[in-house]
């Protein structure tokens, strides 16, 4: 299970590395959505995307409408990792297609809850 | 630095004669990690010239209790609880109370709430049209029902297993904090409650969330809460417990019913499936007077 980790910040990148590292995924890295999209493009399809807002050349929101316009692209789990927290964005992203939202700071809990939510990480322990 | 021995012994028996929770040794870490900020807002160097402070100063007590008294919650904690909530309670709850159009909730130790207005969101989306619902949350910390009635919640604690789509309906920003709709808020009610000592008036309840909190008692007093518990959950009722926590070999007055990974308690003795009609509709609810003894 691949996740594509989409940030311009390259310690961020490694905080959320480590973290899906942790709950089984291998990782691809993008600085922006357009390097993310070139590596959809060249095939390299992930299960799950984590996307920054506000990156150079292509955004985050503008990476999902291009994601989710490809019919070929629409088992990717798509989830926004941003510190963009107006309750409009939030609306607008999810609306644009992205599943789920998790708003910086956040704790390695919070995206193991978030992925749990999404079905992609089973719960350690049982409830 | 590290607690002393003796000041984890006076805070601990302090925790213990006022809540009845344990905190064995090896929970020191913890009790330091809770008390240090009080420490500091007090002006103390360390935690042991805090522990020193307790021993006369009753106010920073109760802050202590506070401090002490707070588990750690999330949103829809651990998922499949709330899964049998939706798949299983409500569905029978629904129509067992078809006469009263209303269904009692009880979400015992509450913490800061995240566990109420989880349900009161299950709530607002799966009670038929015309249902309305009571949510009591009790804790014994007044802090956390000052939370409770607030419904503010920090950006770390939002991100904590709610799904976006319940954040964009039901919150709206205040400030650097996250607010509950007015509509979930009308549903939850809190009251302040010390589980080992004797209930004061509670309703009846339909459902009774109490979990992740017997495992502070020692066998006696879990015994003596399911006991209470007991007395003000109707018949028909169900009551979840937190993964770890069970009745078994503790109280033969709950029979348990396996939904998925969860375990769903009932009173044993009563009807447990489909009420009959005419004894749900001699069903009203009541208030029960428990002495606790």
């Amino acid at each position: 299970m691949y996740a594509l980790i989409i940030d311009d910040s390259r310690a961020m990148r490694s905080i959320l590395r480590r973290i899906v590292t942790d709950l089984g995924f291998e990782t691809l890295e993008a600085a922006d959505g357009q390097q993310a999209l070139d590596h959809l493009n060249e095939g390299r399809v992930p299960t799950l995307c984590l996307i920054d807002w506000n990156m150079p050349v292509m955004d985050g929101y503008t990476f999902i409408t291009n994601v989710r316009a490809n019919p070929e692209w629409r088992d990717i789990t798509l989830m926004m990792v941003t510190t963009e927290s107006e309750h409009g964005q939030i609306v607008r992203a999810l609306a644009a297609g992205a599943h789920e939202y998790v708003i910086k700071p956040f704790t390695p809990d919070a995206i193991a809850d978030k992925l749990e939510l999404l079905g992609l990480v089973a719960k350690a322990v049982p409830a | 630095m590290t607690i002393s021995q003796s000041s984890f012994a006076f805070v601990s028996d302090l925790v213990r004669r006022e809540t009845a929770m344990l905190y064995d040794p090896g929970k020191e870490y913890l009790v330091e990690a809770r008390l240090l900020p009080l420490a500091r807002e007090a002006g103390c160097a360390d935690v042991d010239s805090y522990v020193a402070k307790l021993q006369t100063d009753h106010g920073e007590r109760a802050k202590v209790l506070d401090a002490l008294t707070i588990n750690e919650t999330s949103w829809f904690r651990d998922n499949a609880p709330y899964q049998a909530f939706t798949d299983v309670m409500l569905p029978e709850m629904i129509e067992a109370r078809a006469h009263v159009r209303h269904i009692s909730i009880w979400s015992a130790a509450c913490s800061s709430g995240q566990e109420a207005y989880s349900l009161a969101m299950l709530l607002d989306q799966h009670l038929p049209s015309g249902w309305t619902a009571q949510i009591l949350a009790t804790d014994v910390s007044p802090k956390m029902l000052a939370r409770v009635d607030a419904g503010r919640y920090s950006q770390v604690e939002m991100n904590r297993g709610l799904p976006a789509t319940s954040l964009v309906r039901y919150f709206t920003r205040a400030g650097s904090e996250w607010e509950v709709s007015d509509d979930l808020k009308k549903m939850v009610r809190t009251q302040p409650l010390n589980l080992s000592t004797p209930f004061p008036l509670l309703p009846t309840f339909d459902i009774v969330f109490i979990r992740n909190v017997l495992i502070y008692f020692d066998m006696e007093m879990k015994r003596d809460i399911l006991r209470k518990v007991h007395q003000v959950i109707s018949p028909d009722g169900f009551m979840l417990l937190g993964s770890s926590e069970t009745t078994l070999d503790m109280d033969d007055h709950w029979g348990r019913e396996a939904h998925g990974r969860v375990q769903i308690h009932r009173p044993a003795g009563k009807p447990t499936t489909n009420t009959p009609p005419a004894a749900a509709a001699a069903w009203q609810p009541t208030t029960t007077a428990l002495t606790g003894a």
